[in-house]
Formats: structure tokens, sequence, C-alpha cells
């Protein structure tokens, strides 16, 4: 038994959080500092995991498996392949930038990272779990620390509402997924969880059919599919931005992986008899969430119905249930996850400092905050699926996909681009160009001259008029561009991501057609 | 120096990148060396593609200089570049122009260093688009230059720049949607982007291709509408123009110069490299409505232009009414593939983009010049310039005289070109051609009219300066090119004709 690296990186949060709590509560320093400790550790941990996967043997690589409870046939069983490594690698990412954004959390920010280090290993335990029973262990997880942390720490208007909204819509699906789970485990006759032996089951075709919707359809809740979609911006807005960062970048994922692993792998054949309502329902998931959040006034819901958008094109690519669909599913999991995980920090970061997230009352933040500006152009060019940025290696084989299986599907979700170019572009100008308001330190209004440029050449001029509002700090920076560099990354060169995910995809496709 | 001789487009594609990646980490208030860095970095893409040019054989048939790494190895994507005569005319073109807009921009003050920053990634999104041989990364390129444009006219254009920017960039998303998505459905029917593979299977693609029970012509048509369209916006095809005009004047003056000198030409490139080898057929199904829609283009375009008055915008309408003649050298090789009218058309097409690229950076340039100095682009409001700003008069009227296409100069050249060839194939539509043509003189008398002749307006007597030597040193180029090819464009014909010979 070689170093259980899985194991390290599931239990090296929890560690960190039963530490945080022992920690005495007026020691914030100390307590910052053990939560950003574990999460650099997860980091390259997980970077680790990453670029020493091992793409020709492809396959379940890191595995542990130890007997938990044997008379159920339950067993603590971990391992990685293409699909799941960039998942980890992600929340290694987004995780380690939700801590650096949070830095400045000054109320009870013992229960804050403690809670933070829970769902972190809640995420991390579904994308290794090969075990179902563990998979809904950790899934269930999530749900506290996820239904305090926005109750608690969420906006003070919306949290109560938006917490309750978004726990009870996911027991809604976990539930149903459990339902389904259970009658897999029953179904299958061999007294085991363990997803691997259960995909060599044979279920037949009825059993397929009738039971692959409860397991898929009760995770795709938590990746928003429509119209079960309505939790995810209410939620997400609600939630502080750590969190939002975290539910949107990587719970959401979860909910996809889950559906994939569970229902798609398990019960392949009801996959291929559902596809085509999944492949409805994204389809509006892409068109009906951009067109929501381009009429929304408030910045973070904006971000909240873009997510809505974007997942369904990941839903899309399950569906197609081909190479291209499902390989460009695994990129834009990955790719969309990095995305809103900077939309949210960046939103966070321009709430914190301007305590309003109404569009019309925003504007000129450029000037003051050049960084969150860049920040926020580079999410919205890889939204857009702008070439160049990981958005477009990602969306490109999806649409490839749906040409080969509803080729009105592709036809349709590209109408979800333009309205996303222009949604994106609009919210650019409104919040981070034009005039900077008066209140966050602009010139007063009567001197505005009419013309943009002069006005803006005197702003240089005299900007340390006791402003308001100050660029972001290096923590912050240091989670922009992190998350910038790696969407640019992925953009320029899909090779460091597209092997990994085709080596799980291949996976698929055989057991797709094996049956 | 292999590495360098090896990857000559690598290095002219990619010097304007790693300059604004250096320029990142200079400081925004050392205004000269940012100016400077630039420069310097936009002149050695200049340097390389004239070695190029040098280097280059026009007796090869198909693509030299060719470079294919693995990009996209899942989707049988290629990072694939390779020039032949039509494509290193444009390289040269865009090289040409590039540092002559930065050396424009000198007079921008406001946040230079993202300025530079955008413009030098903006020429690699032009280069990109004339370079590659790999449909994905074509489609790469080709969006990959919008973004900086759009910032360009949104934070340094004029008044109206936000409904400008907006409005260019909707437009051209808008039609690149459907090349995208045309793009995706031939890499699922063939399995390859690779352009010059795809000019010997997607023509041939026929009996067995059977997609949701469509026939394979009806799949090829749609395909052939989605890159007409998107190509045609670009261009700007009558009636798709209505983005250029807003953008152009909104646009700075070095944006409008890179608009109207290059980013046109990337439409025009596109129906030549990819619309014609890969659509023959539809091509020449669809020539008859290409050529009405030219025609159209060319005298609507110069009519609108006579109807401004606001100088900047008379310029771009100009630009609707030469590209015209683009698309109507493109519709003769539509419908006459093979044949002797059909590679003339197409070899005017290709050199009446290059002249035009020089003739409107020039003009765009120059109402640039005027504006600095007066802060009006009314027309009614100049009047008898020409007496006090003698210089600024005589290449005002010499940049004019190549736009309005008199001989000697490069503009007659190629719109000669191209009226020959499409004389025997469209007759009536060329014929109303030269009747815009005639309109194209008549708006360009206007403006020269307008700015230089009559009475002096007296508000501006003493208030106006000369040109000075930086933009003399902008002007100069392009008027030793516009007569250099006016004289004896052999040199560069011979190049572009050896390209189209092959392919049409």
């Amino acid at each position: 038994m070689i170093f259980p690296i899985l194991s390290v990186i599931i239990f090296t949060p929890i560690a960190a959080g039963i530490i945080i709590l022992l920690v005495k509560a007026e020691n914030q320093s100390l307590i910052k500092r053990i939560a950003l400790t574990a999460v650099i550790i997860n980091l390259v941990l997980s970077a680790f995991v990453y670029f020493r996967y091992d793409v020709a043997a492809a396959g379940y690589q890191y595995i542990e498996k130890i007997p938990w409870v044997t008379s159920l046939g339950i067993s603590y069983h971990v391992g990685v392949d293409g699909i799941s490594v960039p998942m980890v690698l992600l929340a290694g990412i987004v995780v380690f930038c939700g801590v650096l954004v949070s830095w400045n959390v000054d109320d009870r920010p013992r229960e804050f990272f403690a809670f933070l280090m829970f769902l972190a290993a809640s995420v991390y335990g579904v994308f290794c779990s090969l075990d179902l029973f563990l998979l809904f262990f950790f899934f269930e997880l999530a749900v506290f620390p996820k239904y305090l942390m926005i109750v608690m720490w969420g906006s003070p208007k919306t949290r109560d509402y938006g917490g309750m909204k978004l726990t009870l819509y996911l027991f809604l699906g976990s539930v149903i997924a459990l339902v389904g789970a259970l009658a897999i485990y029953v179904g299958s006759g061999m007294n085991s969880f363990d997803m691997l032996e259960l995909e060599k089951a044979g279920f037949s075709l009825e059993f397929q059919r009738i039971w692959f919707p409860f397991v898929f359809f009760g995770f795709a809740i938590l990746s928003g599919i429509f119209p079960f979609h309505s939790w995810a911006p209410d939620g997400h807005v609600a939630a502080p931005t750590a969190i939002s960062m975290l539910l949107a970048g990587v719970e959401m994922k979860v909910g996809a992986f889950s559906a994939l692993r569970v229902g798609i792998m398990l019960l392949p054949e009801g996959a291929k008899v559902w596809a085509p309502l999944i492949l409805v329902l994204a389809t509006i998931n892409v068109v009906y969430g951009a067109f929501i959040a381009m009429i929304q006034k408030d910045f973070k819901y904006v971000i909240g119905f873009s997510s809505v958008s974007h997942m369904g094109l990941v839903l899309i690519g399950f569906a197609t249930l081909n190479n291209e669909g499902l390989l460009g599913a695994g990129m834009q999991m990955f790719s969309h996850g990095i995305m809103t995980a900077l939309f949210f920090a960046i939103v966070g970061m321009v709430y914190d400092r301007t305590h309003t997230r109404d569009i019309a009352r925003l504007g000129g933040l450029n000037r003051v905050m050049p960084w969150a500006a860049i920040g926020f152009i580079v999410g919205g060019l890889v939204s857009m699926g702008m070439p160049g940025f990981s958005g477009f290696v990602a969306e490109f084989p999806i649409f490839m996909g749906a040409w080969q299986t509803m080729p009105m599907a592709a036809v349709i979700a590209a109408i979800g681009i333009v309205v996303t170019s222009a949604y994106i572009l609009l919210v650019v100008r409104k919040v981070f160009f034009g005039d900077l308001p008066e209140e966050f330190g602009g010139p007063p209004k009567e001197n505005i001259q009419p013309e943009g440029s002069p006005s803006d050449a005197d702003m240089m001029e005299k900007p340390k008029r006791n402003l308001p509002i100050s660029d972001i700090n290096v923590m912050d920076k240091v989670a922009v561009g992190l998350l910038v560099l790696t969407m640019i990354a992925l953009g320029w060169f899909p090779s460091l991501m597209a092997p990994i995910v085709q080596s799980g995809v291949d996976r698929i496709l055989v057991i797709l057609g094996g049956i | 120096m292999d590495l360098l001789e090896g990857h000559l487009l690598s290095w002219i594609l990619f010097t304007p990148t790693i300059a604004a990646v250096i320029l990142l980490f200079i400081p925004g208030d050392r205004v000269q060396l940012i100016r400077r860095i630039a420069l310097g970095a936009s002149l050695i893409p200049l340097i390389l593609s004239l070695a190029v040019w040098i280097q280059f054989d026009p007796a090869v048939n198909g693509f030299q200089l060719e470079e294919k790494i693995s990009w996209y190895g899942e989707l049988n994507a290629y990072y694939h570049v390779g020039i032949d005569g039509i494509s290193l005319t444009l390289v040269l073109l865009t090289t040409i122009l590039s540092p002559l807009a930065i050396l424009a921009s000198y007079n921008i003050t406001d946040r230079v260093k993202p300025y530079m920053i955008l413009f030098l990634l903006l020429e690699t999104g032009m280069l990109g688009v004339f370079l590659m041989l790999d449909l994905m990364m074509f489609f790469v390129f080709w969006e990959v230059g919008l973004v900086p444009m759009y910032f360009l006219i949104n934070q340094w254009g004029g008044k109206n720049r936000n409904y400008a920017s907006l409005k260019f960039i909707l437009y051209t998303i808008g039609g690149s949607l459907g090349l995208l998505l045309a793009i995706q459905l031939i890499g699922v029917l063939t399995g390859t982007f690779d352009i010059p593979e795809l000019f010997v299977l997607w023509p041939n693609i026929g009996a067995e291709l059977s997609l949701y029970g469509l026939p394979a012509e009806t799949i090829k048509s749609i395909a052939f509408w989605a890159f007409v369209l998107a190509f045609a916006i670009k261009v700007p095809v009558w009636p798709f123009h209505t983005w250029l005009p807003d953008a152009h004047t909104e646009a700075p003056t070095a944006g409008s110069m890179i608009l109207a000198g290059v980013l046109l030409k990337l439409g025009g490139y596109g129906f030549i490299r990819l619309v014609l080898p890969l659509f023959p057929v539809e091509a020449k199904y669809y020539a008859g409505a290409l050529a009405a829609l030219a025609t159209l283009a060319i005298i609507f375009g110069a009519l609108s232009a006579f109807g401004q008055s606001d100088f900047k915008r008379l310029v771009a309408y100009s630009s609707i009414n030469h590209m015209g003649f683009v698309i109507l050298g493109v519709a003769t090789a539509a419908w006459a593939a093979g044949t002797q009218d059909a590679i003339i058309a197409v070899n005017g097409a290709v050199l009446q983009m290059f002249t035009h690229g020089l003739s409107s950076a020039g003009m765009f340039f120059l109402v640039g010049v005027l504006y600095d100095r007066a802060h009006t682009r009314d027309l009614n409001e100049f009047g008898g310039l020409a007496a006090i700003l003698p210089v600024y008069g005589g290449v005002l009227i010499f940049i004019s005289m190549a736009s309005l296409g008199l001989p000697g100069l490069a503009g007659f050249v190629s719109e000669f070109m191209v009226v020959r060839g499409a004389w025997p194939i469209f007759t009536l539509a060329t014929v109303l051609s030269m009747i815009g043509l005639f309109f194209t003189g008549a708006y360009v008398l206007k403006a020269l009219m307008k700015v230089l002749h009559g009475p002096l307006n007296q508000k501006w007597n003493g208030k106006i300066s000369e040109m000075n030597v930086r933009e003399i040193f902008v002007i100069a180029p392009l008027m030793v090119l516009i007569l250099t090819i006016g004289i004896w464009p052999a040199w560069i014909v011979d190049v572009i004709n050896r390209a189209v010979m092959i392919w049409f």
C-alpha cells in the first residue's frame, strides 16, 4: 500500500475543521492560517493527482479499498478516473481561492472556516467515491454546512428564504436519488454497494428504464436542471462569497458528476431511453437561463442564472451519450467551475466595497478596482465561449456531440451563446465602465463632462481624494490571478486536460456500447 | 537559427502577443517606453513578413512554410499555419498597417498601456486568420480579434461608443455563430478540420451523406449560407453593413484604420479562402445573388457616402462602396471558376483588398489628423483649408484620388481588374457598378471641396496647424506603396496570381 493520497485529500479538511473548532474563537489569525494550510496541502495534492494521473493506463487509479460494513456490502472504496480527476483539481483550486477571498471574514470566523472545511471534504469525498453508499454519505455531509453557512453568513435579506429553498430542493433531489440507488442495490442482488461491481450487474432494460430517472434527475436537481433550477440563483445569491463560489463552482458539478456516475454509468440502457428528454430540458436550461440572466437587475443574480444556463451545456453533453459530447461535458464542468467561482468572487469583492449589488447604482469600477474588472471581463469572455479561453474548448465538442444526436438542440442552444454575450457585455459595461458614481468616489455629477475621455483623464490625475473604494488586496489578487490563468491556459492548450477526460470518456463509451 | 527559420510564421503571429505580455509588467506611467515597445514589437512582424516575401516562391503549388502541431488531438484539430500568395499579401498588409496605426496612436494619452496591449493582441488575432489552415483554429483567431476591437471602440471611442461597440460585437458574434455551427457540422461529417484536406474532401462528399433525413445538397447549402453570412457581415455586404458606419465613426483613429484596413479584409479573405473552394457548386448556384448584392453595395455605399456631412462617416460608407468590388470579383469567380475571367477577377479582388487597405487606412488617418486639431468632423464647418494647410491638402488629395481610382494609383489597377473579369460574366452588374464608380468620384470630390476649397472659414485661420513629422511618417509609406502599385503592379500581382491560378 503506497501513500493513500485520496484519503489524505478527503480527510485533511475534516481534520483541519476539527482543529479549528478546538482553537479559541478570538485567535482569528491562527484559525485562518490553519484553514489556509489545509487548502494549500489539498491544492498541491490534487495537482499531484492530476498531473501524475496515468493517461495511458486510464481507468481508476489511486484506488484504496477497506471493508466497512461487510454484511451490507459497504466498503470505503475510493479512486479516480479521467472524469473525476479534473473535478478533484477543480475542487482544490476553488476551495483554495474560497479561503483566500474569505480572508477578511470577521463574523465568527472559527465556525465559518470549520464549516468551509467540512464542505470541502464532502465534495472531495463525492468525486473520489467508488462505493454508492460512500458517495451518498459524502453527498449528505454537505447539507448541514451549506445550510448553516447560508443562514448564518448570507446576505441578511434573503438568506432564510434562499437557504431553506436550497436545502429543501437538495433534500428532495437526494431522497429521490436514494430511492433509485436502493433499487439498484436491491435489484442487482449482489449485496454490494461497490459501483465497479454494480456496473457489471446487467440490469434488465425494463428495470433500467424505470429507475434511471430517479437517480439521474435526483442528482441533476443539484446541477440545476430545468425545471428544478430555481433553488440555484436564490441559494447562490443568498450565500456568502466563498460559499457561492463553492456551491456554483463545485457543488453543481457534484450533482452533474453523480448523475453521470450513478445514473448513466450504472444504468446505461435507461440513459439511452431518457436521453432525448434530458437533451430537451438541458437545451431549455441554456436558453432560458441566459434570457433570465439578461433581465436581472441584481449583479449576483445575473451570475446565478448564468450558472443555470451553463450547466445546461454540461447536461446536453451528457445526454448526447457520444464521444464528443461527453468529452465536452467533462471539460465544461471544469471550465464552468473555475469561471463561476471567479464571477462570484468578484461579485463578492464588489459588494464588500460598495454594499450594493444593484447594477444601476454601480459603474466605472475599473478605475478603482482594475484587477476585479480584468477578472470579471476574462470570466465574461469564458462565459461567452470566446475562443482562446477554456469555455470554447469545452463548448465546441458539446455542440459537435449535439449535432450527431439532435441538431435542433445545437441550433437552439446556440441562441443561448448570443444572449450570453449580450448580457455579459451589458453587465461589464454598466458595472465596470462608464462614470464612477459620486458615492463611490467619482466626480460630482455637475462636473462630469459630456465627452467620456476628458473626464476620464481628470480622474487619473486626482484619484487620491479619500476614495471610499480600494482595489482588491493581495489575497484576492492571488485568487483572481490563479483562476484567470487556469482558464487562459486551458483555452490555448486544451491538451492539458482533454486527454485525461478522454480516457474517462472512453470507459463510459465502453459501458454504453458494451451491454 | 532553426528556431527562427523553421517557425517564421509562428514568430510573425506571436511576436505581438509576446510584446503585449511584456507590456503587462511595465508601469503604466512610463508612457514613452510603452509606446516604443509597442511600435518596435509591431515592426518585427513587418521585417519577418518581408523576409517571408523574399523567401516565398510563387512557382510552388499550394501552401508554403507550413507548420503543423497537434492542438486539440481529441477533436483532430491542429495548429496548422501556412501561406500562399493570397494570404501572404494580406499578412503583409496587416504587418504594414499595424506599426503605422500604432504610430498614429501616439496622441492617445488616456491609459496608454491597456490601449497598446489591446492593439498588439488585435494584430495577433488578425494575422492568425490569414495564417491558419485549420478550420477550428481559423475560428479561434476569427473571434480573438473581436475582443480587443470591442474594447478599443468602447473605451477610446467617440460619444456614441457604447452603442457602436455593442452593435459591432453583437453583429459579428451573431454572424460568426452560424460559421461556428457550420464548422462543427463539417467536423462531425468529415472528422477533420484541416483546410487543405477539406478542399478535397468536402466538395466531393455527396450521395453517401444523408443526415437527419436531409439530402446532402440541402445540408451543404445550409453550411454555405452559414459561411456566407458570417463573412458577408464582416465585409460588409449590403444589407448587413449597418454596424460599419457606427463602429468606424466611433472608433479611435488607429482603430478605424485597422477596422477598414484589415478587419474588413477578413471577410473577403474568408470568401476567397473558404467559401469558393469548399462550396464550388453552391457558390455557382448563388453567384448571381452575390453579384447583385455587390452591385447594391457599390451603388448604395457611394450614394450614402455622398449624403453624409460627417467626414468620418463619409469615409466609412466609402468602405462599403469599395468592398463591393471585392465581392463582385468573388461572385465572378464563383460563377465562372476555371476561366480566364475568373482568374482576373479574383486577382483583382485580392489586390483590391490590399489597395483599399492602404487607401482607407490613409483616409481614416487624415480624418483623424483634422479632428485632432478642429475637434469637429462636420464637413460644413470646414472650407478653404488648402490655403493654410498646403501639405495636408496635398496628402489628402493624393489619398482621395487613390480611393477614387485615379489611373496611376493603386485603386485603379485593382478595380479595373475586377471590372475586366466581371464584364463578360455579369455585364449588367458591371455596368451598374461603373455608375457606382461615378458616384464614388462625386463623394470624394465633395469631401475635398468642402474641406480644402472654397472660401476659408475664418475661425480656423491661425488656429489649425500643419501636419507634424510623426504624422508625415505615418502617411508617407502608404503614399509610396499606393504609387508603386499604381505604376508597377506586377511585383504583387505575380505573387497573387500564382495562388489564384491553383485554386480557381
